[in-house]
């Protein structure tokens, strides 16, 4: 996919003018964080779990390449193939070599960041074969050539009318010929046009949100089912999964369950949660003939050891990007990367590289919010100020900044000068103010007063506040 | 691909600044895996088994499935049965090959229609026999194999799945050690369900009835 990080800005700029955006996201704000935090109150064990979470997570990570060896041998001993990928291009390559191994045309799929992060759709298209999606939110955007807004609810930018359209447009072939804006109605429609695609598809592609090392199983979670009949309908069963996905045992699986599912959704659990390994058995009368993993490194590897290996243990249940003020007020696309809010400032630059994803570490206002409500305790706001500080010292900042910051560093480093500027500039301010004590245009601060007016300083400096009280209190 | 292989596992031993786990490490980390040991359970899920039962019958009605108990096996034709005429459904079943549904007095209801295969599309009602319930979320653990087609679970509308009361346990990874204590190899499918199908993806306003069944209807066996 086209990645549009680079004018991260001008993007934000225009979410905030869209008004049918603005109208969707209200709905993220009006549900996520409360379902969340009642999902919570109920399960006074949740902080335990998250700090259980954090360990088990460090713990894998520490030894990677050993689960990952032992989960591929519980694969392969299942009946199944395990295919490792160093890079995007690799892992497409994976897909369609299978898939023409078995002369697929159709390929359902099930909900995958890992498919969006390797433009796995476009690629099988330019090579003859459909791709359909298949979560409902996913299948909207497929139909309006868009990519998620945000990692769980791909179409929480959009609205019923937008829906309706976007039906209206293209389920008349399937004899459904009226204009439904009911939700209800428009996901009957969508559950009788996709059952087709279900039971005509020759390979079915799922995510994964857990690899199980102990048994060789892939997990996904999902409440409509869609996973389930992808995966077990046609001959071919791939799973699309990232290294960071190992989990030791089912009992650790257990536990990362609990926090996903309540920090995710809210709820107490997902409809359907499945754990799957290797193809079909010679006596069982359905399930795929072939079950095919591929493990996608694309940059993760080299997080290990580093500064960034925290980022690892995120296990992509989107609390972050729900309690962002940032991801509320611009929503998902205007990241213009697959993955949005706080998790995909961090991660975005590591996997397409800090010269187009520069911007979305600076878009953040450090309120900590995300790291609160992390269910595996990621310093997120640490990790944005890492990627700042390496954009800062390999000289990629904006000049206007770096201008900025220097200017203030030079004063900084002379305490006597720095007095003296910060008085002057506070005698500046109020003459400036005037009577009313506030300013409606200031040079360099026309970002601030083109929205509001800039309040004059009432007394002293900061410094000088500060000596006063240390003498009054001595 | 196993360049690729190597490549990968070669950059993260050299970010965990070491080799392959050897020695002593690796018989820490096969022990993990033998004996994998419990994290934090949660309270709700310690309880007693007669709680854990109501316990499960609240948490599964929550997520919105139908509970039906019944006193005894010999009594789950005629549940079904009722369940049926009270829907309005077709008196038309396609039952899990089992040897222990097989075993129940069907032929009591001869109305029924029963046939037992794999689900095919079209297939209205199906019923499934659950290998275990959970109680911390009234969850249903079903295993495939070749008396459990995983089809079952997903095509039709209408899921029955009978469950008996005395294989209700408190948390998730009590179902691990009842899965463990079978002493086969683990099923190729265990799939945890919960209630039936549902979807928030318009507006984020939960519909029932996405792409699997619209109905869970659990016949729960007290004795």
């Amino acid at each position: 996919m086209q990645v549009t990080s680079q004018t991260f800005k001008s993007n934000a700029s225009a979410a905030l003018r869209d008004a049918a955006l603005q109208r969707a996201l209200k709905n993220l704000k009006a549900g996520f964080p409360g379902k969340r935090a009642a999902a919570i109150a109920k399960l006074p064990e949740f902080d335990a779990l998250r700090a259980a979470g954090r360990d088990l997570k460090d713990h894998t990570l520490e030894h990677l390449d050993f689960y990952l060896e032992r989960f591929e041998a519980k694969v392969i001993e299942q009946g199944g193939q395990v295919h490792w990928a160093r890079d995007a291009a690799e892992a497409r390559h994976i897909v369609l070599d299978i898939c023409r191994a078995v002369a697929a045309r159709r390929v359902t799929k099930g909900k995958s960041m890992i498919s969006e992060e390797i433009g796995l759709n476009e690629f099988l298209e330019t090579h003859g074969i459909q791709p359909v999606e298949t979560d409902l939110g996913e299948y909207i955007i497929q139909l309006r050539h868009e990519y998620p807004s945000h990692i769980i609810a791909p179409a929480i930018h959009l609205n019923r009318d937008q829906v309706a359209d976007a039906f209206h447009a293209h389920h008349g072939p399937y004899g459904f010929t009226e204009r439904n804006e009911e939700p209800r109605a428009l996901m009957n429609e969508a559950r009788q046009v996709l059952r087709q695609q279900f039971l005509s598809a020759d390979v079915g592609i799922t995510g994964a949100n857990f690899c199980v090392a102990e048994t060789g199983a892939t997990v996904i979670v999902t409440n409509e089912g869609n996973g389930d009949l992808t995966q077990t309908l046609p001959r071919v069963h791939i799973v699309l999964a990232s290294l960071e996905k190992m989990v030791p045992t089912l009992e650790d699986v257990s536990t990362l369950l609990r926090l996903l599912i309540r920090s995710a959704t809210g709820q107490e659990i997902t409809v359907y949660t499945t754990f799957s390994s290797g193809p079909r058995r010679p006596d069982d009368l359905d399930g795929p003939e072939q079950f095919h993993v591929v493990l996608l490194d694309n940059g993760r590897s080299g997080m290990l050891g580093g500064e960034f290996q925290d980022m690892l243990r995120c296990i992509r249940c989107s609390a972050c990007m729900n309690h962002c003020p940032v991801y509320g007020a611009i929503g998902g696309h205007a990241y213009g990367w697959v993955y949005p809010g706080p998790m995909g400032s961090v991660l975005t630059p590591q996997l397409i590289g800090i010269d187009a994803a520069g911007q979305l570490p600076n878009a953040s206002t450090f309120c900590g919010r995300c790291e609160e409500v992390c269910p595996v305790h990621i310093p997120l706001p640490k990790m944005m100020r890492h990627w700042r500080e390496r954009e800062f010292e390999q000289h990629r900042s904006p000049a206007a900044i770096r201008f900025g910051l220097g200017a203030w560093a030079f004063f900084a480093k002379r305490p006597a000068l720095y007095r003296i500027a910060t008085r002057f500039g506070a005698w500046l301010l109020r003459r400036l103010g005037g009577r009313e004590g506030r300013i409606k245009h200031l040079l360099l601060a026309g970002g601030w007063t083109a929205w509001r007016d800039l309040p004059t300083p009432q007394g002293q400096t900061f410094q000088q506040q500060w000596a006063a009280r240390r003498g009054a209190r001595s | 691909m196993s360049e690729a292989r190597e490549q990968i596992l070669n950059t993260l031993r050299r970010g965990l600044k070491r080799g392959p786990v050897e020695g002593a490490r690796r018989a820490g980390l096969e022990a993990r895996l033998a004996h994998p040991p419990r994290n934090v359970i949660p309270a709700r899920a310690r309880r007693p088994h007669f709680e854990q039962r109501d316990l499960f019958v609240q948490m599964a009605r929550n997520a919105a499935a139908t509970v039906d108990p019944v006193n005894h096996p010999e009594e789950v034709p005629v549940a079904v049965s009722a369940f049926l005429d009270c829907e309005g459904l077709p008196l038309e079943l396609v039952m899990a090959p089992d040897p222990e549904l097989a075993a129940l007095p069907w032929p009591e209801e001869p109305t029924l229609h029963i046939e037992r295969r794999a689900a095919l599309d079209g297939d209205k009602t199906t019923v499934s026999l659950a290998f275990a319930g959970i109680a911390e979320t009234g969850t249903l653990v079903l295993l495939s194999g070749p008396h459990s087609p995983t089809t079952l679970n997903f095509l039709p509308d209408t899921h029955i799945v009978v469950l008996r009361a005395d294989r209700i346990v408190g948390a998730y990874e009590d179902a691990w050690d009842l899965l463990r204590a079978r002493g086969q190899r683990m099923p190729r499918t265990v799939n945890f369900i919960t209630g039936p199908s549902r979807s928030a993806d318009i507006e984020q306003t939960v519909q029932m009835g996405a792409h699997g069944p619209l109905r869970l209807h659990i016949v729960l066996v007290e004795r």
